[in-house]
């Protein structure tokens, strides 16, 4: 797909909470074998934070970035499967913390871990067929797993926020993207759920690998690609070997992932899982790369974009924090502190 | 019916975005906002965004906290002299409670701040400080 108007990356920012958990704590805990552990640590959000307010934080984030009034954004949409409330947008308050409230679109999207991708493609369209000059798509979670669960080791929190907008502002313009999606149950939380349901080994073949493979190698197809074009790829990352393994059956290297592959330490940001990565490109990335950037989210699908870095990333990169300085922030919790920042304890 | 809607709405533009205002006829910079300058008594204002920025002019930690606020003790709450002049009390978060310092560097976040009448009410959010790391 490509937009009537070109379009590109006109700001970003991320987030990530400053709390981890080791996964041999967890391991501890549960009985856990150490040797296939799927990740070294995972990020945890304080009492305090929720999607709303990491969502805020990256979202100043990528506005320090875009160098423009928060009153020129026309769309603030929320990708997250970690809403804090059930029927009330967390796309609004947003707006409202970033001055951007008003005559704006706002809203959530929902897509497990693919909801920040799908409000990439559309603040593309919406930007693409001059709507509007800019809107701004973040993809954020502090997603839950069930306690002695295979996803407790995995399920982290933070995330990243984008802005889009004509390409003659852009960092980064979009050459083209793709979307590839089926009905698979590989993974679901029902309403009123607190923790999601998941098909253990379904997740893999049928699920994470049929929908990025295909996606990225249709994409491939039609723009006429290789892995040997891209100097960066970042997919979505729910652990360390599924995305390595997805990179290396579509010909990248090691080289041209390792930037962008964040879950070994921050865990699977579900809807912010390949943005983030993807910020973390861009903090270290050269004018004139191509990256591809492919997120998968189960139910299921994936998305593909092809951007390539313009000479504006080297003014621009370092108005705003960059996403080393969120991995490099932390402090090491036990996992009695994480039951209680989890909210696991009944306490009335 | 939910209750504590109306006065959470009503300070939505402070809390979030630490807006004040400022004395068309002096300068004199106020957080909150003000409807009669401290300094030269006029009553005329326009609407001012502070930086967020600040130094830690007090603080102090509480163990015995208000209704509301039982999930997050202890905490510590402090003073901010924000770099355009007022003093803004505050919650304080991402912060190792022993290595607290008056006049260390302070930054606004915005962050959950209590839930009205537990896991059915409104979720209120707002301005709290938390010490700049680079």
């Amino acid at each position: 797909m490509k937009p009537k108007r070109d379009v590109g990356i006109v700001g970003y920012g991320s987030y990530v909470p400053r709390f981890r958990i080791k996964a041999h704590e967890i391991a501890r805990v549960w009985g856990g074998a150490e040797d296939a552990l799927p990740i070294d640590e995972k990020a945890v959000p304080g009492l305090d934070e929720d999607t709303i307010t990491m969502s805020i934080e990256a979202a100043r984030n990528a506005m320090a970035r875009a160098q423009i009034d928060a009153q020129q954004l026309r769309a603030v949409w929320v990708g997250s499967e970690s809403h804090p409330y059930a029927v009330k947008p967390s796309s609004t308050l947003v707006a409202e913390a970033l001055g951007a409230s008003g005559a704006v679109l706002a809203g959530d999207w929902q897509f497990a871990c693919k909801a920040g991708t799908e409000a990439m493609q559309a603040a593309i369209a919406l930007v693409g067929s001059e709507m509007a000059d800019y809107a701004l798509a973040i993809g954020m979670d502090t997603a839950q797993g069930r306690p002695h669960d295979a996803l407790e080791y995995t399920a982290g929190a933070g995330g990243a926020a984008f802005v889009m907008g004509p390409a003659e502002n852009a960092i980064a313009m979009l050459e083209a993207s793709y979307s590839y999606v089926t009905d698979t149950p590989d993974f679901f939380r029902r309403a009123y759920q607190h923790y999601p349901e998941h098909g253990n080994r379904f997740t893999g073949e049928p699920a994470y690998f049929d929908h990025t493979l295909t996606a990225t190698r249709n994409f491939f197809d039609s723009m006429n690609f290789s892995a040997r074009d891209f100097q960066w790829a970042i997919f979505h990352q729910p652990n360390v070997k599924f995305p390595l393994q997805a990179a290396h059956q579509l010909g990248f290297t090691r080289d041209q992932v390792m930037p962008g592959l964040l879950v070994g330490k921050i865990g699977n940001t579900y809807a912010g899982a390949a943005l983030i990565g993807m910020t973390n490109v861009l903090d270290n990335a050269k004018p004139q790369d191509r990256i591809l950037l492919v997120s998968f989210g189960s139910g299921a699908g994936s998305d593909v974009f092809s951007y390539v870095v313009t000479d504006k990333i080297l003014e621009r990169r370092d108005l705003a924090r960059r996403t080393a300085f969120y991995l490099g922030r932390r402090e090491t919790i036990d996992y009695a502190q994480y039951v209680r920042f989890r909210n696991k304890l009944v306490m009335n | 019916m939910a209750e504590n809607l109306a006065p959470n709405w009503r300070l939505r533009e402070q809390r979030y975005q630490l807006v004040g205002n400022v004395c068309l006829k002096c300068g004199a910079k106020f957080f909150p906002p003000r409807q009669v300058c401290t300094q030269c008594r006029g009553t005329e204002f326009e609407a001012f965004q502070f930086s967020g920025k600040g130094e830690l002019y007090s603080f102090t930690t509480l163990h015995s906290v208000p209704a509301g606020f039982e999930s997050y003790a202890p905490y510590s709450v402090g003073m901010i002299k924000l770099d355009e002049g007022p003093l803004v009390e505050a919650m304080l978060t991402d912060v190792n409670q022993d290595k607290l310092a008056i006049g260390m560097r302070m930054e606004m976040v915005t962050r959950k701040i209590r839930e009205e009448e537990g896991e059915r009410g409104l979720l209120v959010y707002g301005y709290k400080f938390r010490p700049i790391a680079e």
